[in-house]
């Protein structure tokens, strides 16, 4: 499809129903709803931090979304710019045009979506299109989606599409399609007499194929054919009875020879369970994961963050501290892993002896993900395998475990204050956040937050942040001596002055203060002002941003460091 | 030109309704599925929805301030809370034993795909938005500072008028 039939296409299908209700007497014209989010950014060089400036000395990101409502009718679309790229974006994105776009159509039994649609089956284990437009991730589905809820507690969806992967001046597919179904019953809805149960049981089943043409790979002697078609399924159940939950998927797929596993043919196999519990004032959960080759993608050449048909969730928690979220995060390892999370929520109560006028909230976290234990294969078998696991336990290497700790109280009616704890032993080979170590760094992070009511409408909210990495004996000069892992022991410092609703102010300095190397124990310091007008928002900020991993829901994107102006805008209506 | 012509012809047409609350469904905490704008329709007062997540500290900031207010807000405005989780499958399954033991008050609804979150055109969290009876968007704010309250506040006075 030409450029121009695209846009044409989409002034037909914000149009239509315009021109249906034009000889309505009383037209109910429907609705206009939108997004615009805007990102201006400009580069200075800095090679003490290794700032570098693009060709085109700025960066530009912006999206504009509209949706047209009316009764069950909608049409959207989503105009987008990469003119060029923030640096951290993929950088192959470039121009603007439209790069989302639907039709859909909503009754009671049924919903068609034409076009292009975001879907999750289950936890995601063998489907989910979804957008993290920040990381620049967008694997959204194009083509057509047929969702049928025959009887109460009932749905069943089916699906055809490409999925999105490029962007130059329009969407750019995938080159393989991908064919799926879901369907799902709740028993209570479904079952009449199970209606007022005090146990609700839902069960899912999913198939999802894909199709990608292939001829032939040769590996030594051997000339292996490349399946044309890959199958994934899963099964899933979940239960709920007062406050105890619990949730469990199974995955399989099969025929997948791609770029993660080095073109074998093993089958892929996953688990996930998650239960839970809670009451008033408490809250536990804890999950079991395991994945062996289950990653999929509509191509199978591709990887890191390229055409995603499925999402494996890592089972460490998402950090919000700056220290703590973006030096060692941790994204799941595709190839396989396995690993187990407790977690604790508990709230000490109000007037109480310890828990204080206000009460006190406490959280607790134990994380952990190894290998998985396999046994290499050798031969024939080892080329065709590669290798066979023999067992769900945790294999030789450590990849993270991540225990964390938070208190939380309020003393009063303007002050509060918070202190978290963070230790992490990373394998910095499995997740290759940083190139200056190679191995398990073991760091600690203490947080102190505090937040100050000043006046009427004004606050003042503050971070102080330190990391502390440990050391390794290294021979220097001939002696033993002890040295810092990886970029040794930061700090961070940041003041947020809010007026509201209107305005706010930040100041973040980040100090890398025991790196091992005197002339990278840099300031990194940034501001930012910005004001709010309910559901618009303007923030200017300049500084210097170290070199970083930026990450949302376990998927990281490595981010250049930087020097200069961000504007962003955005803005809903 | 061919780009704005759409845009340009659709506000020609002049007379389109304020946002409303979108059809979508979604399950709530005790895996029961609510339709959102039945939600609104059945609700005999103003409805106030928070997009938020379990990592998203001011969204928490926003929720737990409001949980020490909500109940003399439902007593003079009628007004029904829900919080709508964006958390994905990662984090998904720690919302119901957070949201028990900071003990809201509020309807939770999960949006592990942000079906209702696209629909709502919410941009990042937190997103609040102020819903009259006919399920019309009244008011909104994007970001929480401490004291934003206040001006909510007014608003449901407002409403509750």
């Amino acid at each position: 499809m030409t450029r121009h039939s695209l846009h044409l296409s989409a002034a037909i299908a914000v149009l239509f129903p315009f021109i249906l209700v034009a000889q309505d007497e009383s037209p109910d014209v429907g609705q206009i709803t939108g997004n615009v989010q805007m990102l201006f950014q400009t580069y200075q060089e800095d090679s003490l931090i290794g700032a570098q400036v693009p060709p085109s000395k700025t960066g530009f990101n912006a999206f504009g979304n509209l949706i047209y409502t009316r009764g069950g009718f909608s049409a959207g679309m989503r105009y987008e710019s990469y003119l060029d790229p923030i640096l951290g974006y993929p950088g192959r994105f470039r121009g603007s045009g439209i790069g989302y776009r639907y039709l859909n159509y909503n009754k009671e039994h049924f919903e068609v979506t034409v076009g292009n649609f975001y879907e999750q089956f289950g936890s995601g284990l063998v489907l989910r299109a979804y957008e993290e437009r920040q990381l620049g991730i967008d694997n959204a589905l194009d083509g057509f989606r047929l969702v049928l809820r025959p009887t109460a507690g009932v749905t069943v969806k089916g699906l055809v599409g490409k999925q999105r992967f490029d962007f130059d001046s329009r969407l750019i597919n995938s080159p393989g399609i991908i064919r799926a179904f879901d369907g799902e019953v709740n028993l209570n809805d479904a079952i009449e007499s199970w209606a007022t149960a005090g146990t609700r049981i839902t069960l899912g089943a999913s198939f999802v194929s894909r199709f990608q043409t292939g001829s032939t790979i040769s590996k030594d002697t051997l000339i292996l054919e490349l399946p044309q078609n890959v199958g994934s399924w899963g099964y899933r159940a979940q239960v709920q009875k007062g406050g105890f939950q619990l949730m469990g998927e199974y995955v399989r797929k099969i025929n997948d020879p791609n770029a993660d596993n080095g073109y074998t043919y093993r089958d892929g196999e996953g688990i996930l369970v998650n239960a839970g519990w809670s009451t008033k004032g408490l809250g536990i959960n804890v999950g079991f994961k395991g994945v062996d080759n289950m990653q999929f993608r509509s191509d199978r050449n591709l990887q890191l963050f390229d055409l995603p048909v499925n999402y494996i969730p890592a089972i460490t928690k998402q950090h919000t501290y700056n220290l703590a979220a973006t030096l060692y995060p941790y994204a799941t390892v595709v190839q396989g892993e396995v690993g187990w999370s407790a977690e604790v929520f508990y709230t000490i109560p109000r007037k109480s002896k310890l828990g204080g006028k206000y009460g006190t909230k406490i959280s607790f976290q134990y994380a952990t993900a190894s290998s998985l234990d396999t046994t290499n294969l050798s031969g024939v078998d080892g080329l065709v395998d590669g290798y066979r696991r023999n067992s769900w336990k945790a294999g030789e290497d450590l990849y993270i475990r991540d225990i964390n700790f938070d208190i939380s109280r309020k003393f009063s009616k303007g002050f509060k204050a918070k202190y978290a704890f963070f230790h992490f032993d990373f394998n910095t080979l499995a997740t290759p956040v940083t190139t200056d170590y190679k191995g398990i760094v073991n760091a600690n992070v203490h947080v102190v937050e505090t937040q100050v009511r000043i006046k009427k409408g004004h606050s003042l909210r503050t971070e102080l942040q330190a990391l502390f990495t440990g050391t390794d004996m290294k021979e220097v000069n001939g002696e033993m001596t002890p040295v810092k892992q990886d970029k040794g022991d930061w700090a961070t410092v940041l003041a947020e002055y809010s007026i509201s609703p209107h305005w706010f102010f930040s100041v973040l300095d980040q100090y890398n203060f025991g790196n091992p190397n005197p002339d990278q124990r840099v300031h990194y310091l940034y501001g930012t002002v910005g004001r709010i007008e309910g559901a618009h928002r303007l923030s200017v900020g300049y500084g210097k941003r170290r070199e970083g991993i930026f990450c949302i829901g376990g998927v990281c994107r490595a981010v250049p460091a930087s020097n200069g102006f961000e504007i962003t805008f955005t803005s809903s209506f | 030109m061919m780009r704005i012509t759409p845009f340009l012809l659709v506000l020609m047409c002049g007379s389109l309704s304020a946002q409303e609350v979108p059809s979508i469904e979604l399950k709530d905490l005790g895996d029961l599925t609510v339709d959102t704008r039945a939600f609104v329709d059945a609700a005999e007062g103003p409805v106030l929805f928070c997009f938020w997540a379990t990592w998203c500290s001011p969204c928490k900031r926003e929720l737990n301030n409001y949980a020490d207010l909500y109940p003399d807000w439902q007593d003079e405005t009628g007004v029904e809370l829900v919080a709508v989780s964006i958390d994905d499958p990662r984090s998904m399954m720690r919302v119901k034993p957070y949201v028990n033991s900071v003990s809201w008050d509020y309807t939770v609804l999960l949006d592990p795909n942000k079906a209702f979150a696209r629909a709502m055109q919410v941009n990042n969290v937190p997103h609040t938005f102020l819903v009259d009876a006919e399920g019309k968007v009244v008011w909104q704010h994007n970001n929480y500072a401490d004291g934003d309250e206040e001006e909510l506040y007014e608003e449901l006075l407002k409403l509750a008028e």
